[in-house]
């Protein structure tokens, strides 16, 4: 499976509140192709989850417009996309139902779709969970596992669909530690297996140099893509690149660009946006 | 479109729909009652309904006669005596239980058997105890509230943290300071939706004691429930849902006074919303 | 807060109907705590009775000594001919308890086939809610037994307007119930549905119905005990057999032991319902038992 292209183009964002009107995100453009593992990376509220709820159909956009693969999911006279199986969103807490099965949560999606009968459904989602190694949890309820278990569950869950673009939304956040690096494993694991395109949300600069194949910085409010970087660091990812002087190099590089737009942030107190 | 998936429209259409929605309701009962004499076409059930005009014109009348109000202070009067006898009693006792483990696990059983039964049902044991009809229905008024606060205020001490007691503890707090200082206002959120259960209910026992004693021997006096009743048998049936409606009005004041006067009690309550 | 103005869930949580949240799994466990429970509560039984038996039989207080005594009453309720005609033993006995099921279980049916779908309209679409919810809202308050007058008026047998009460009683909480069942599902679990490719209407059965269950069933529960409340009420005053009717007719006919029998009677079959409903929950919920803290 290869990934999907997607392009957002000059997106802006505006909505009311009792304040006004706020802009949200403003001429923001950025372009992910094919089997890129895209990291966007921002101060609180600059406006990254905004855009991965407009990509993913959850809000509408106010201008610009954003494109599959050459076909337009929203834009002019069109301002919310349709969600879709295309565009996968894994969330920050868990969105795995909790009165399905592990094996039927993965198999959720193929088998709403009427792509597959439920029993066929079921059985690929047992291969899935096979080649995952999840196989022992696979008639587990989701309430009984660790909460990296279910992540690394939701992922897949993701992945099966063979989305064009799979997107994650601060999805390790309030991990410790020891957890996250497991999970970034498992993730990249998954990402190599599986050759989609990924959208990454995260404020944490290591994260984001660590995973990603590019890292896009994004202003503070209203938000636009301040710039982008490309990680030139060998795949198969392992953990001792950490210590490694690109490495370094680059998260300082990234590091310095995000501290400026979160000090202007921090300073103009912005709230994060309630979704 | 779903509410739970995406944004929401600015707020003025809610109370618009909503004002809409009770007119059109109001247009349907109006014409489902006319529909008869206009077109000669009786609808089931609804056709001998008195229509709204009729229910307007008729409380446009009783409002300025004495005898209305004074049956509004009589319901009110019974629902406020069975119920504060209830929250004193079910909510002293359900603090009781709550800091004695041995007195709930003696008598909560025998609550917890004695509370299917529906408060009605106490009526005629209560009216042969009690020497006055009033303190019958006081009775099983407050037998009606009584059982909500109790199990509500003793499930509410269950639930509160126990590192609450164990900070407070850690800080030299004897029993006396525990209780008013920790259980006390962690229980009262709990005792106060029992409260509000009670008094739900208690309109509905007043009303129900009210249609029996009025419907049965005659001897009830006054009280909206039995305003309901007697404007039935003189076949007055536009006073039967002015009646209704003043019913309607007070259980929701009723209400509505309790869950502010909860507020009152628990401002940290209000100050944590965000 | 005006009638035409939407209240948020938390507010729901004091109204009369509302339950405050389905109730956790293993909170009924807690408090069985065996040991020194059972004998406890058996003590608990032993004073109540004690003091019924003390002071109605043996000191017969006044006011005390004209209502039925426990022995009276286990008398009258186990012997084979019993002297005011109802016991285990009568036929009579059995079909009211029958009839009185036999409404409560129509007009629970009939609330749950009601009740369900338009708690879950007003749960889910805001266009619904704000149209139709003011004037749920507005009839509600007027309290069940109000209803008799324009229940005997529209029903023209004898049978549907008590029917008819206790159906209002349990529709009121079953719809109120379910709609916050549905506010209370995460808005994520519905978008994580339609992105993994689900319809609207595959997102309501296949994420909202199972979502609102917890809150659901609680709400049922209380549905079922509202409905035996106005049953009773409503058999009191206008039926021809049934528990209620029961007692008010003891009570007329000066048969007092039987009173107490059909009030024990009331009881059990009401706490009866109850469990069931908690069962079946507890069944269609398994996964809630299995979920430790997550």
């Amino acid at each position: 499976m290869t990934g999907g292209h997607l392009a957002l183009t000059d997106v802006g964002k505006v909505y009311d509140s009792a304040r006004g009107q706020v802009v949200a995100v403003a001429d923001c453009s950025l372009e992910v192709r094919p089997g890129e593992l895209h990291v966007l990376v921002g101060p609180s509220g600059c406006g990254k989850s905004t855009l991965l709820g407009a990509v993913a159909g959850f809000t509408d956009i106010s201008s610009g417009s954003i494109e599959i693969d050459g076909a337009l999911i929203c834009g002019p006279g069109r301002p919310r996309a349709e969600p879709g199986a295309d565009r996968v969103v894994v969330f920050q807490d868990s969105t795995l139902f909790p009165w399905r099965t592990v094996a039927e949560n993965v198999a959720y999606g193929p088998e709403v779709q009427g792509r597959l009968a439920r029993k066929a459904a079921h059985e690929a989602a047992r291969e899935q969970l096979a080649a995952a190694g999840l196989s022992d949890v696979a008639d587990r309820y989701p309430g009984e596992l660790s909460s990296g278990l279910q992540r690394r569950v939701e992922i897949l869950r993701a992945l099966c669909n063979e989305p064009a673009v799979l997107l994650l939304d601060e999805p390790f956040r309030g991990m410790d530690a020891l957890s996250r690096s497991s999970m970034h494993e498992a993730l990249l694991e998954m990402y190599d297996r599986s050759g989609v395109t990924v959208l990454f949300i995260t404020h944490d600069v290591e994260e984001a140099v660590f995973l990603g194949t590019h890292v896009s910085v994004m202003t503070t409010r209203p938000g636009r893509i301040k710039s982008t970087v490309e990680i030139d660091l060998d795949r198969p990812r392992s953990h001792d690149i950490v210590t490694g002087h690109r490495f370094r190099e680059l998260v300082g590089a990234v590091s310095d660009e995000v501290r400026v737009e979160a000090r202007r942030a921090f300073e103009a107190g912005e709230r994060e946006m309630i979704r | 479109m779903s509410s739970l998936a995406f944004a929401t429209e600015p707020r003025s259409t809610g109370a618009r729909r909503g004002a809409v929605g009770i007119l059109v309701a109001v247009l349907l009962w109006e014409v489902a009652t006319r529909l008869d004499e206009w077109i000669g076409l009786a609808v089931p059930f609804v056709a001998r309904l008195p229509s709204p005009t009729e229910v307007v014109v008729d409380l446009g009348g009783l409002v300025s006669s004495p005898g209305y109000w004074n049956s509004w202070s009589l319901s009110l009067q019974r629902v406020a005596l069975g119920f504060t006898v209830a929250l004193l009693l079910g909510g002293g006792l359900g603090l009781l239980m709550a800091t004695r483990p041995l007195v709930k696990q003696t008598f909560y059983p025998v609550l917890e058997t004695l509370r299917p039964i529906p408060p009605l049902a106490w009526v005629p044991l209560a009216i042969i105890f009690w020497p006055t009809q009033e303190l019958s229905i006081a009775f099983v008024t407050f037998l009606g509230a009584f059982f909500p606060i109790i199990v509500n205020t003793v499930s509410g001490a269950d639930e509160i943290d126990p590192r609450y007691l164990w900070a407070a503890r850690s800080m030299g707090a004897n029993r006396r300071v525990l209780f008013r200082r920790v259980i006390l206002p962690a229980t009262l959120p709990s005792l106060v939706t029992g409260a509000s259960v009670g008094m739900g209910i208690t309109w509905e026992v007043v009303v129900a004691a009210e249609l029996i004693s009025g419907g049965g021997q005659g001897g009830g006096d006054g009280g909206l429930g039995f305003l309901v009743w007697n404007a039935y048998q003189g076949g007055d049936l536009p006073r039967v849902v002015v009646a209704m409606i003043s019913l309607g009005i007070a259980g929701y004041v009723a209400s509505a006074l309790v869950r502010y006067v909860g507020d009152r009690l628990m401002p940290w309550k209000q100050a944590a919303v965000s | 807060m005006t009638l035409l103005t939407l209240s948020r869930p938390s507010q729901r949580r004091d109204d009369p109907l509302a339950a405050s949240g389905p109730e956790p799994h293993g909170r009924r466990r807690r408090r069985l705590r065996l040991g020194a429970a059972l004998p406890l509560a058996a003590l608990g039984f032993l004073i109540v009775l004690g003091g019924w038996y003390l002071t109605v039989e043996l000191l017969a207080l006044p006011r005390f000594r004209a209502l039925p005594g426990p022995t009276e009453v286990a008398a009258e309720w186990f012997a084979p001919d019993p002297s005011y005609g109802t016991s285990v033993f009568t036929p009579v006995y059995y079909e009211h308890i029958l009839a009185s099921v036999r409404r409560v279980g129509i007009a629970f049916l009939a609330a749950l086939v009601t009740g369900i779908p338009l708690g879950l309209a007003l749960g889910w679409s805001t266009r619904v809610r704000q149209y139709a919810f003011p004037v749920f809202e507005l009839i509600r308050p007027i309290p069940i037994l109000a209803w008799v007058p324009l229940a005997i008026l529209m029903f023209r047998s004898s049978e549907a307007p008590v029917v008819f009460l206790t159906y209002l009683a349990a529709f009121y909480a079953t719809t109120l119930n379910t709609m916050l069942g549905v506010q209370s599902i995460d808005p994520n679990l519905v978008r994580a549905a339609r992105c993994l490719g689900a319809r609207p209407w595959t997102v309501v059965r296949t994420v909202v119905l199972p979502g609102a269950l917890p809150y659901l069933f609680t709400g049922l529960q209380i549905a079922m005990g509202v409905a035996w409340f106005s049953l009773v009420a409503g058999e009191m005053i206008a039926g021809r057999l049934g528990l209620g009717y029961l007692i008010n007719s003891s009570y007329t006919t000066t048969r007092y032991p039987t009173i107490v029998v059909a009030m024990i009677t009331l009881g059990l079959v009401g706490f009866a319902s109850s469990a069931l409903i908690r069962l079946v929950g507890n069944r269609l919920m398994a996964y809630r038992a299995r979920g430790t803290a997550s």
